[in-house]
């Protein structure tokens, strides 16, 4: 008896749905083996990454507050690799919309008032945007592949951060540390409730989710991107151009990216250090595949990231895990998932050992 | 023929399923020796799946093969010419970049040194007048030419069955004429012939049996030569055949589609490009361009429906010049059009029907409302299509790809006309579509054009053209013959116009025995 993959008349919407449910699954599975044969209690840890930060209520101020930019970057991805456009950078992005927030804040710090907040926002969200210009310029004047150079900016926009921390943004009361001054009150995002960590990125989060859904199924521009990911040559025959959704779609995801990135700057750091990067950009990459590319399932994929990172902070401090358990986790997701997404077009059918599979 | 041999090939009970269908029920014929025997049927009738058995591609779930008097199984292909089974596919499988000696070199099992195998090669090729120069690199061939290298490679094997399948469907009536001379000189050599079609004349002219399969099963077995056209055609659909109904006196308007000084010069490596292409078409006029496959019909199709805009005065309607606009704003001033490949052109096959609606109807049918999609107003319209055109589906939410190829094609004809274009371009419209569905898409072009629209119909078959067009024109390398009626002008020359310099390059190029063309 061998077995064989074979192409389905449809792809499977049952394996659609099961694949992310099914990864998730396998890789706490496999955890527990890993880290039992690396001589840890892996049922336990396994149940200490999954489970504390669902029963801990003190622990879902964390989810929230970790869950709230991977969304937001992974809805912005999502649109763009709806539209098979590979941004791979939203990391830099993220960081580029962290640069353009700070900046504001750095030329605000004498000043006060409720506009100040909003300009940084929106600078973020430009910088962003900015960033994913250049791949946009790249890709539709020079037909240069996306994925690389989204990529490469991601390192060239952290070295930028680097060097603006090294000079002129460095605080001058800092004791030479590599940091900006920390923001104002003018400069922070506020909290949702006194006495919490949730603040306004969270609920943000949840809108822009909210629109992105309503804009991707009930919208032309929606309309547009899915035609030319799934069908290029429809999408020139109905009328859409390839190029300016090349665009679009790396205006929005880098844009969305520089939101998230603005938010953490504003949010729970409030102020610029070099730890700023922190990875979400790459970890969104998950959520959005792991959410379906659906900007609502996106937010049940970024609170599943949100409890690998928190879960990995716990067992950390009870258990003793090495700080990388909650990257071999992320790791093991995404090619379980990747794995699983085989079975969505293709089905293992048993074939009989006789030599008849030969035939091209 | 000689009646004591067993026969070549035996068919009994041969049965397969796939999900959902059974291909072939129970399907028995038998071929003499030396015989021409017909497999006719519609698309979808279980011709493929049926050869596809005796060649090894598949198995059967049930049935015998008997080779030769012996019962035989075909594990796969290879088996399958080593007992003397030579196949030549609908689609060729060549190395463009390669010459006819090297791609033969690659198709055969066996290794033959070069030298030895060119001899071989120009011995067959003189045997049966198939005139090719080994050398060439095939990228420069006509697709006749190419056909011919796969019948030499099916040939150097010396079968005794050799099967083809619609050898036809590519060619000019001339290179019919020349293909028919080879397999009636091979079947006087005692080599066995199964030719599956369903063009009733070739088989009538050709064929000595011809078995008929209509949904996987056999319906009659008859000499061609008795049974006119029309009663096989009936057999083969099972049904009265339906004649596309044109009013008497047909008089045509004002000119509402020009074509002026049409180039274009293709950036495809094997691309073709357009030269000087006019033509004009009046309204209520039904314009056709033939041609074989490949000489810039699809080229010709994107420069007409806007998917590449051209020069601003190269396309004309009514009093518009629209060479440089996009296909949304053609669409808008009332011209669309249907390419040929159906998925992923003319329709998404992940989409459901009514998404495949907003694709090209938003715009004229006003779908679209500050940048929202009405789905309520795309749902509608498109169960209007479902309806109007008889599409087997399971409502506007089915997905495209779940639809059989003839039943997308009546969809996507529908949502077309009935947008009520005052000019449509169709490319192949009823390529792989039954007889039923085939009918229905020509009446419905008719019909459009008595209101008064400007139709242009870009097909391979020369029969459809014939039978729906009231003008046409052939297209060759890029290049649009003058316009012709109907009627007035012989099969033959438009047949020369098909040819047109890949004939004439021929004769002047290569002859058997000719000095070696400079290997590129």
């Amino acid at each position: 008896m061998q077995f064989r993959l074979e192409k389905r008349p449809q792809p499977s919407r049952l394996m659609l749905y099961a694949a992310p449910v099914l990864a998730v699954l396998l890789t706490m599975v496999a955890g527990a083996v890993l880290f039992s044969a690396l001589g840890y209690n892996g049922i336990g840890a396994v149940l200490e990454i999954f489970t504390k930060p669902l029963t801990n209520p003190l622990k879902w101020q964390d989810l929230g507050v970790k869950a709230a930019p991977l969304i937001i970057i992974a809805v912005g991805l999502s649109i763009a690799y709806r539209a098979n456009v590979w941004n791979i950078g939203a990391e830099g992005q993220y960081v580029a919309g962290a640069l353009g927030g700070t900046a504001v804040a750095l030329l605000t710090m004498k000043m006060q008032g409720p506009w100040i907040l909003p300009v940084m926002i929106l600078c973020g969200i430009l910088a962003g945007m900015a960033l994913a210009a250049i791949p946009a310029f790249l890709k539709t004047q020079l037909d240069v592949n996306e994925i690389l150079t989204t990529l490469m900016l991601n390192y060239a926009v952290v070295q930028l951060l680097y060097f603006l921390l090294r000079t002129s943004w460095k605080d001058p009361m800092g004791f030479s540390f590599p940091k900006t001054p920390l923001f104002t009150a003018s400069q922070s995002l506020p909290f949702l409730w006194p006495g919490t960590i949730m603040h306004w990125g969270v609920p943000t989060a949840i809108v822009v989710a909210l629109v992105a859904w309503f804009v991707m199924s009930r919208s032309v521009f929606g309309f547009q991107v899915r035609v030319v990911g799934s069908a290029p040559n429809a999408a020139r025959y109905g009328g859409f151009s390839a190029k300016r959704t090349v665009w679009l779609a790396l205006l929005v995801s880098g844009g969305l990216a520089g939101l998230a990135g603005v938010l953490e700057a504003a949010g729970p750091f409030r102020q610029l250090v070099p730890a700023f990067p922190t990875g979400y950009g790459f970890t969104a990459i998950i959520v959005a595949f792991l959410g379906r590319l659906s900007p609502l399932g996106c937010v049940i994929a970024g609170l599943v990231l949100a409890i690998s990172y928190v879960g990995g902070e716990v067992a950390q401090t009870t258990l003793g895990l090495p700080s990388a358990a909650t990257g071999i986790f992320q790791g093991m997701l995404l090619f379980f998932l990747l794995a699983g997404d085989v079975f969505v077009r293709y089905r293992l059918k048993a074939v009989s050992t006789r030599p008849a599979g030969e035939a091209a | 023929m000689d009646a004591e041999l067993p026969f070549r090939l035996e068919l009994a009970g041969i049965t397969k399923r796939f999900p959902g269908v059974v291909a072939n029920d129970d399907v028995g014929f038998a071929v003499r020796p030396g015989e021409i025997h017909a497999l006719l049927g519609e698309n979808g009738a279980g011709k493929s799946t049926l050869v596809k058995m005796i060649y090894g591609i598949l198995q059967p779930d049930a049935g015998t093969i008997t080779w030769n008097g012996h019962p035989v199984v075909v594990p796969n292909p290879k088996a399958a010419r080593k007992l003397g089974i030579g196949m030549v596919f609908q689609h060729f499988s060549l190395f463009e970049a390669l010459t006819v000696l090297e791609n033969i070199a690659l198709g055969l099992d066996a290794k033959v040194p070069a030298r030895e195998l060119e001899s071989r090669i120009r011995a067959i090729m003189q045997q049966y007048g198939l005139m090719l120069d080994p050398h060439r690199i095939v990228s420069t061939l006509s697709v006749g030419e190419r056909q011919r290298i796969e019948i030499v490679r099916a040939l150097l094997l010396e079968p005794q069955l050799l099967i083809m399948d619609e050898p036809t469907s590519v060619l000019t009536p001339q290179e019919v004429d020349q293909l028919f001379v080879v397999l009636r000189q091979l079947a006087q050599e005692g080599c066995s012939i199964l030719y599956i079609s369903h063009k009733l004349h070739e088989i009538k002219a050709l064929c000595d049996t011809a078995t008929i399969l209509r949904g996987g099963k056999v319906v009659d077995t008859c000499d061609p030569k008795v049974e006119t056209s029309r009663s096989m055609a009936e057999k083969m659909i099972g049904a009265g055949l339906k004649d596309i109904v044109k009013g008497k006196n047909r008089t045509f308007g004002a000119p509402r589609f020009s074509v002026k000084h049409l180039s274009l010069k293709s950036d495809a490596q094997f691309g073709v490009s357009l030269e000087d292409i006019g033509f004009e078409v009046r309204a209520g006029e039904i314009f056709g361009i033939a041609g074989v496959a490949g000489n810039g019909q699809n080229e010709l199709l994107l420069a007409l429906d806007g998917e590449v805009p051209v020069g601003r005065d190269a396309i004309v309607m009514d009093t518009t010049a629209v060479g440089e606009l996009h296909p949304s704003e053609r669409r808008k001033l009332g011209l669309c059009a249907v390419p040929e490949e159906r998925h992923g052109h003319a329709a998404v096959s992940d989409f459901t029907l009514s998404d495949n609606t907003v694709l090209t109807a938003r715009d004229r049918l006003r779908m679209v409302t500050g940048g929202l999609i009405k789905a309520g107003a795309a749902k509608t319209y498109t169960g209007e299509v479902i309806t109007t055109f008889a599409v087997k589906a399971l409502g506007p939410s089915a997905t495209a790809g779940s639809l059989s190829g003839g039943n997308l094609q009546k969809y996507i004809m529908g949502r077309e006309i009935l947008q009520k274009p005052s000019v449509l371009v169709v490319s192949q419209p009823t390529w792989g579509v039954d007889a039923g569905a085939a009918a229905a898409i020509h009446q419905a072009i008719v019909d459009l054009a008595a209101q008064g629209s400007a139709v242009v119909v870009i097909s391979q078959d020369l029969d459809e053209l014939l039978a729906l067009c009231d003008t046409l024109a052939v297209i060759n390398s890029g290049r649009l013959s003058q316009k012709m009626v109907v009627g007035e002008v012989s099969i033959e020359e438009i047949g020369l116009l098909m040819g047109g310099v890949h004939g004439t390059a021929e004769e002047t190029h290569i002859a058997p025995g000719a000095a070696h063309a400079v290997p590129a």
